[in-house]
């Protein structure tokens, strides 16, 4: 059943031995060079399934294939056994940037060569000049190249997101997951890392699967949105067709965090003028 | 509205003392007790004599003055053999710190699965158990009398400690910047190199100078069963009763050890 898709999830539950499952039975398949929203109330499951898909976390057995074009991360609720080796073609950009930061932008970007590199020379931290210039122009094309000797934990939320960005480009990943990468960011940093993403979407024909808990946003930056609600696939369509009555309808109470806590947000949800105005706003609301 | 002052709100019977604390005070006069008891019962053992300190103390006083002043006159020797214990020092601690690296790793519990780390922590306890003396006495056996015994006495010993503590280093890292190395696709290798190792390095860097002082220090004394540096000098001239020699020799030991103590101090704090 492999169609060329850059992402195909099949029949993927995962329980974490509570009652209700965290996934249940999710399908869902990416066309290479989509860009997908995820959205979904804290605890929908968005995370964990970006987590399957990175081969992080093994889903429950009788789930069905986990597909990244045509390899195979896990199956029938098993991880595959090269799963390191297939990591390198999937770039994860996480909530919490996860950059280590005692060592230098350079280096944290140089490790998405890492899988390409002979272990001797990794372990030594030895790279060639061309590796370095491929690190470079990926700081350059998200506008970190200036920061290129900095110490990553001196960066600011926003520039470290961009680092992350960064390492998944020099991976050369075709299919970058992100996982809330702006939850933790302030709304003018959010707004710059999304557009990011949607240029090298855009750009490089990257598939990008992001999650986010911001309808807007989605709306915004991504022509199709896979909704979760309960560890389910609740919606899949294209984000314009999601509107504020449609999404209390899914989500009943919980719809409020999704809807940044505004309670006219009908009218912002069905003007853009009005939602582009909110995505820049300083963070004062 | 105007000046009547605002009453207090009343505060509720026991509000103000935590819950149970009678049970406590009594639990902690127990504790007292039972201190005490075990106090009591090891005063035998140990044979704590007070009476006799002050029924000695003309002879101690007369003791005391033997080792002023104190005889310099084999200050070449005292010093020589004094560097040979630094010398032990530096090789202890080098040898151990690269054995305690990978066994580190291997004791710690986010990196190696538990049939790995458990046997390895017990082989770690065994180095750690026993004090350096006593590997020294049993180096000697091996390698004969003289200053490389008392290396390989340090480096064993040594490896023990700062396994652990390199370990507990490594289970106190933050996972996330690993799971960030993980997700490029790096090796289980390139994972501790780029993801744990950056973030113990500051730490591991000041577990080794600390174990250098300290070994500085044990090495001044495994000399005292033949493996080497200042403690042979050291326990000769007690055993020929020369304490003006004795005192010298004590006082480049203090020197020794506490400028380096001082130094290498100095020296972690740059990495914290």
């Amino acid at each position: 059943m492999t169609t060329g898709a850059a992402l195909s999830v099949r029949e993927l539950s995962k329980s974490f031995g509570a009652p209700k499952r965290a996934l249940e039975s999710v399908r869902l398949e990416l066309a290479p060079g989509e860009m997908v929203a995820l959205i979904g109330a804290s605890g929908s499951g968005k995370s964990t399934l970006l987590r399957h898909v990175a081969g992080f976390v093994e889903g429950d057995r009788g789930s069905g294939a986990v597909r990244v074009g045509e390899r195979v991360m896990q199956d029938d609720g098993r991880i595959a056994r090269e799963i390191r080796a297939l990591r390198a073609d999937v770039g994860f950009v996480f909530q919490q940037f996860n950059l280590v930061g005692r060592l230098t932008v350079m280096t944290n970007v140089l490790m998405g060569q890492l899988p390409r590199i002979p272990a001797w020379r990794s372990l030594l931290g030895r790279f060639t000049h061309e590796e370095k210039a491929e690190a470079w122009r990926a700081m350059r094309s998200v506008g970190i190249e200036n920061l290129a000797w900095q110490r990553a934990s001196n960066l600011s939320g926003g520039q470290q997101q961009r680092v992350a960005i960064a390492r998944a480009l020099v991976q050369r990943a075709r299919l970058i997951l992100a996982d809330e990468p702006i939850a933790s960011l302030d709304p003018e940093s959010a707004r710059n890392v999304m557009e990011i993403l949607a240029r090298i979407n855009r750009e490089q024909g990257i598939t990008v699967l992001v999650s986010l808990h911001q309808v807007q946003f989605a709306r915004r930056y991504c022509p199709r949105t896979v909704a979760l609600r309960l560890g389910e696939v609740v919606y899949d369509g294209p984000s314009a067709d999601l509107d504020a009555g449609m999404l209390r309808g899914l989500y009943g109470a919980a719809v409020e965090e999704m809807l940044d806590g505004t309670e006219t947000i009908d009218a912002v949800m069905n003007d853009p003028v009005v939602a582009e105005g909110l995505a820049r706003a300083p963070a004062t609301a | 509205m105007t000046a009547a002052a605002p009453t207090p709100i009343p505060v509720p019977p026991g509000a103000l003392t935590p819950p149970g604390a009678g049970k406590r005070t009594l639990a902690q006069a127990l504790a007292w007790a039972g201190f005490a008891l075990v106090l009591a019962w090891a005063w035998k053992g140990a044979d704590i004599r007070p009476l006799d300190l002050a029924r000695d103390s003309g002879n101690m006083a007369q003791f005391l003055k033997e080792f002023f002043p104190p005889d310099f006159r084999e200050w070449r020797s005292y010093l020589r053999e004094m560097i040979v214990t630094v010398h032990i020092a530096i090789w202890g601690t080098v040898l151990a710190i690269g054995c305690a690296v990978p066994f580190g790793l291997l004791s710690s519990s986010n990196i190696v699965p538990i049939w790995v780390y458990q046997p390895v922590r017990r082989l770690m306890d065994c180095c750690r158990a026993i004090n350096e003396m006593v590997f020294a006495m049993l180096f000697i056996v091996a390698v004969g009398l003289g200053p490389f015994a008392g290396v390989m006495a340090l480096w064993v010993h040594t490896t023990g400690t700062l396994a652990k503590l390199f370990s507990e280093a490594v289970e106190a890292i933050d996972p996330r910047p690993v799971e960030g190395v993980r997700a490029t696709g790096a090796s289980a290798l390139e994972e501790i190199f780029y993801g744990v190792i950056p973030q113990v390095l500051p730490l591991w860097i000041s577990y080794s100078l600390y174990r250098f002082e300290s070994n500085v220090r044990s090495a001044s004394v495994v000399g005292m069963v033949g493996a080497g540096g200042i403690g042979v000098i050291l326990y000769e001239v007690i055993r020929g009763f020369e304490y003006a020699q004795t005192c010298a020799v004590m006082l480049i030991i203090i020197t020794f050890v506490s400028s380096i103590d001082l130094v290498s101090a100095r020296v972690r704090k740059l990495f914290i």
